[in-house]
C-alpha cells in the first residue's frame, strides 16, 4: 500500500488519458474505488491540484462507483457549455454551467456516498481526529463548519471528512473519507492566508452556493483513509461576524435533536438509528460554539479536546 | 455497450452459477446493471439463496449486503405503514386489496424478498374509492396532483386516483378500483377480482388486507409491464419470473391461467409475460402452455415488430448493456404505451394539453 502510485505520479498527459478511458482514472476514496471518466480540462485541472496525494488503485480491482463528467453535445459544446454528471450511467441531477463541472463532480461523490453507506448513520457534518479521538463539527450549511474544518486540517487534525460522518452502526466508529474540502465565498481568502501550505483548487463563480473553491486534504489524512475512529466530541459551530466566543456544553437530549435535524438517513434507518444516534450521543461530551474568528475558536477547541481526552 | 457483458443480470437471476469465473469486469458490469435495474437486492438475495455469497469478492459483496439492509428496512417500514393504513381504512367494512410490491412482500413470496418499490398500490371497490381517500386524507396523506385537469384525468379516465403522499413521512400510495385503466378498452371484472381475493396476515391488521389469487396477481403483474412504459422492464418482468416459478407449484395454476386471463380480456399481457420470462430468464413454463402462447403470439399481425421493441427494454439502462438502437426502441415502447392507454379521440387531446397548456401553468 505505502509503495502504491499516486495521481501526482501521473503526467497531465497520462492523467487525462486515463480520464478519456473507458475504465476512467480508477482512485483510491477511503475503502473505495471510485472510477472517474470526464473529458473536460476543468475537471482533469481540478483532479491534478486537489487529488494529488490520493492513491492509484489497480486496473483488476473492481470499482464501487463509476462517475463521468461531460460536456453537452451539439451548438451547446460552444455557446454556454454545460458539465452533465452520471453515476452508472444515470443521470440524478440537472446539467449545471461548464465552469462548474469540478464542484460538480465534488457534490456528485457527495450524493454517491450519502446513497450507498447503507453501514452507517451518516450526519452532515465535518469530522477530525485528534490523539485517536474524533470531533463531529454539526451544523447546516453557512455556520462556518467548512472553514473550522480547513483550518484545525491545516494545523493538524487528522480530517476524517468535511462534508459526512458516517457513523458504523455495528460498530459505532467513525469510516474516514478524506476529500478535498469545500471552502465558499470569504472563507477561500480567509484560508489561503491561514498556512503557505494550502492549495486551493479552481474556483466556480455564481453557483447554488456562491463562490465555491476547494482545499487538498493533508497527505497524512489520506496515508490513515483506513483507520476508524471513536468519536468523542460533538461540537454545533455557529459562525457570527463579530461574535465573541462562547462555547457552552450541550445536553444529551439537545445533542440527539440537533444530530437528528442534520442528519441524511435517520427516518429510514428506524430503530437501529434511534439506537445508534443514541450510542454516539452517549460517547460524546457536546457543546455549542459561538465564534467570531478562527483565532478565538480554535485554541478553545485545542484545550477541550485535549483536556477530557 | 459490450455483447460480453450486456446480458450478466439476466443470467445471473436465472442461474447464480453464472458469476463462477467473474472477473471484475464482469462485476462492475453485473453490480451496475442492477443499480440502474431496481434489481440490487432480489441479486443479493437469488446469491445468498444459491450459496453463493462466499465466492463474491468482499468488495462486491459489500454492496450486496448494502442491498440487503436497504430492503429490510423497507419492509419494516412498509409494515409500519400498513398499520397506520389500516386503522385509516377499517371503518370501510370492505376489503382493501394489496397490490404489486405490497402486496408479495406482506404475503412472503419469492417476488417480494428484497424488493424495492417507491409506491403502495391498494385496491378497493369503486363504490367505496372516495370514502378510502378521505380515510387517508384523515391520517396525513395528502393529494399530489392538485390541478383540476389531473383530477379529472385520473378520476374520470384512470384506474387510479391521483397518488396522494404522506405530509411527514412521504410515503406515497396509489389507491385502485381496477387493474388497467378503462380507456384502454380492456374491462377485467374488478368486482370478481375483489371477490376471490385471499387474506393476507399483516401485523396490527387483523382481517383488512388480500391479496389477488395467484391467477389474478401474475395477470395484474403482466398488465402492468406490458401496458406500461416499461422503463423498468427487466425488475417487472424478473417479478413474472419469481411468481410463475413459485405459483407452478399450486394445483390448477397452469390450467386456470390463459383461460381466466382471456375471461378478464387480458390475455395479451399474459402471453407476452410467459413468452419473454421464458426467453429471458428461462421460467419453466409447461409445454402446453408455451406452445400456446407461441401460437397465439405469432397469429398477431404485428407480433414480430413488438417482440423486437419490447426486447430491447429488457436489457439495463447501463452503459455495459445500452446502445442508441436500444434507446431508440424504449423512446417507441414509451410512445406506444400512451397508445394503449386511451383511444386517439381522447389521446390527442391529452397530449396536447400537456405540451401546451400543462407546461404554462407550471412556468406560471
Amino acid at each position: 500500500m505505502a509503495s502504491s502510485s499516486r495521481i501526482s505520479d501521473l503526467t497531465d498527459t497520462e492523467l487525462a488519458a486515463r480520464l478519456r478511458s473507458p475504465a476512467g482514472l480508477r482512485i483510491r476514496l477511503g475503502s473505495f474505488v471510485a472510477g472517474i471518466r470526464s473529458d473536460i480540462r476543468p475537471v482533469a485541472r481540478g483532479i491534478s491540484a486537489l487529488y494529488a496525494d490520493f492513491p492509484l488503485a489497480g486496473h483488476d480491482e473492481f470499482c464501487d462507483f463509476p462517475v463521468e463528467l461531460s460536456g453537452s453535445g451539439g451548438i451547446r459544446r460552444v455557446i454556454r457549455p454545460q458539465a452533465i454528471f452520471r453515476f452508472e450511467g444515470m443521470q440524478p441531477f440537472k446539467p449545471l454551467p461548464g465552469e462548474q463541472a469540478f464542484a460538480m463532480l465534488e457534490w456528485g461523490l457527495n450524493w454517491v456516498f450519502t446513497n450507498h453507506a447503507q453501514h452507517s448513520l451518516i450526519i452532515h457534518a465535518a469530522v477530525l481526529e485528534r490523539d485517536g479521538a474524533g470531533l463531529i463539527m454539526a451544523a447546516p450549511p453557512g455556520s462556518g463548519k467548512s472553514t473550522l474544518c480547513a483550518g484545525l486540517a491545516l494545523r493538524g487534525w487528522r480530517l476524517l471528512s468535511d462534508e459526512l460522518a458516517m457513523v458504523g452502526l455495528d460498530d459505532g466508529l467513525l469510516t474516514p473519507l478524506p476529500r478535498p474540502i469545500s471552502l465558499k465565498n470569504q472563507s477561500i481568502d480567509l484560508v489561503r492566508k491561514l498556512s503557505p501550505d494550502a492549495v486551493i483548487g479552481p474556483i466556480a463563480y455564481d453557483t447554488a452556493k456562491g463562490t465555491v473553491a476547494h482545499m487538498r486534504p493533508p497527505r497524512a489524512s489520506l496515508n490513515e483513509a483506513l483507520l476508524k475512529v471513536q468519536p468523542r466530541w460533538i461540537l454545533f459551530p455557529k459562525f457570527g461576524i463579530d461574535s465573541p466566543c462562547e462555547i457552552e456544553a450541550t445536553g444529551k437530549a439537545q445533542t440527539f435533536m440537533q444530530l437528528v435535524n442534520n442528519s441524511f438517513n435517520y427516518p429510514r434507518l428506524g430503530t437501529t438509528g434511534f439506537e445508534a444516534m443514541g450510542r454516539l450521543v452517549d460517547a460524546c461530551d457536546g457543546y455549542t460554539a459561538r465564534y467570531g474568528s478562527l483565532d478565538q475558536i480554535v485554541p478553545e477547541l485545542e484545550s477541550i479536546c485535549s483536556r477530557s481526552s | 455497450m459490450s455483447r460480453k457483458t450486456d446480458t450478466h443480470l439476466a443470467r445471473a437471476l436465472a442461474n447464480p452459477d453464472f458469476i463462477a469465473d467473474f472477473d471484475s469486469v464482469d462485476w462492475e458490469a453485473l453490480i451496475g446493471q442492477a443499480r440502474t435495474s431496481d434489481l440490487l437486492g432480489q441479486l443479493a438475495e437469488r446469491l445468498l439463496a444459491a450459496g453463493h455469497m462466499e465466492q463474491v469478492p468482499a468488495a462486491v459483496r459489500f454492496h450486496l449486503d448494502a442491498a440487503l439492509r436497504l430492503a429490510a428496512l423497507h419492509k419494516a417500514s412498509l409494515l409500519n405503514e400498513l398499520a397506520v393504513i389500516g386503522a385509516a381504512l377499517q371503518d370501510l367494512g370492505q376489503s382493501v386489496l394489496l397490490l404489486k410490491g405490497a402486496a408479495y412482500a406482506a404475503t412472503g413470496l419469492l417476488a417480494g424478498r428484497s424488493r424495492i418499490f417507491n409506491d403502495i398500490d391498494l385496491m378497493v371497490a369503486k363504490s367505496v374509492i372516495n370514502q378510502a381517500e378521505g380515510g387517508l386524507f384523515r391520517r396525513g396523506w395528502l393529494p399530489t396532483h392538485l390541478n383540476a385537469y389531473d383530477q379529472r384525468y385520473y378520476r374520470e379516465w384512470m384506474h387510479e386516483l391521483p397518488p396522494v403522499e404522506h405530509r411527514t413521512r412521504g410515503t406515497v400510495i396509489d389507491l385502485h378500483h381496477t387493474i388497467v385503466p378503462p380507456t384502454s378498452g380492456h374491462v377485467p371484472d374488478a368486482a370478481r377480482l375483489i371477490a376471490d381475493a385471499r387474506p393476507v396476515h399483516v401485523p396490527y391488521c387483523p382481517d383488512l388486507f388480500r391479496v389477488l389469487t395467484p391467477v389474478d396477481m401474475v395477470m395484474h403483474s403482466a398488465c402492468h409491464l406490458f401496458f406500461g412504459e416499461l422503463q423498468k422492464g427487466l425488475r417487472d418482468l424478473y417479478d413474472q419470473h419469481c411468481l410463475l416459478s413459485e405459483f407452478a407449484a399450486a394445483d390448477g395454476f397452469w390450467e386456470a391461467l390463459l383461460p381466466r386471463a382471456r375471461q378478464h380480456q387480458l390475455e395479451y399481457p399474459v402471453l407476452l409475460a410467459i413468452h419473454f420470462s421464458q426467453r429471458v430468464f428461462g421460467t419453466d413454463i409447461p409445454d402446453a402452455v408455451r406452445d400456446e402462447s407461441t401460437r397465439r403470439l405469432s397469429s398477431r399481425w404485428t407480433g414480430r415488430l413488438t417482440d423486437h421493441l419490447i426486447d430491447a427494454s429488457m436489457y439495463p439502462l447501463h452503459p455495459s448493456s445500452d446502445s442508441s438502437w436500444r434507446r431508440a426502441r424504449r423512446q417507441i415502447l414509451y410512445a406506444r404505451s400512451h397508445w394503449l392507454r386511451m383511444p386517439l379521440h381522447q389521446l390527442l387531446p391529452h397530449l396536447a394539453y400537456k405540451a401546451f397548456v400543462h407546461s404554462d401553468e407550471q412556468a406560471g
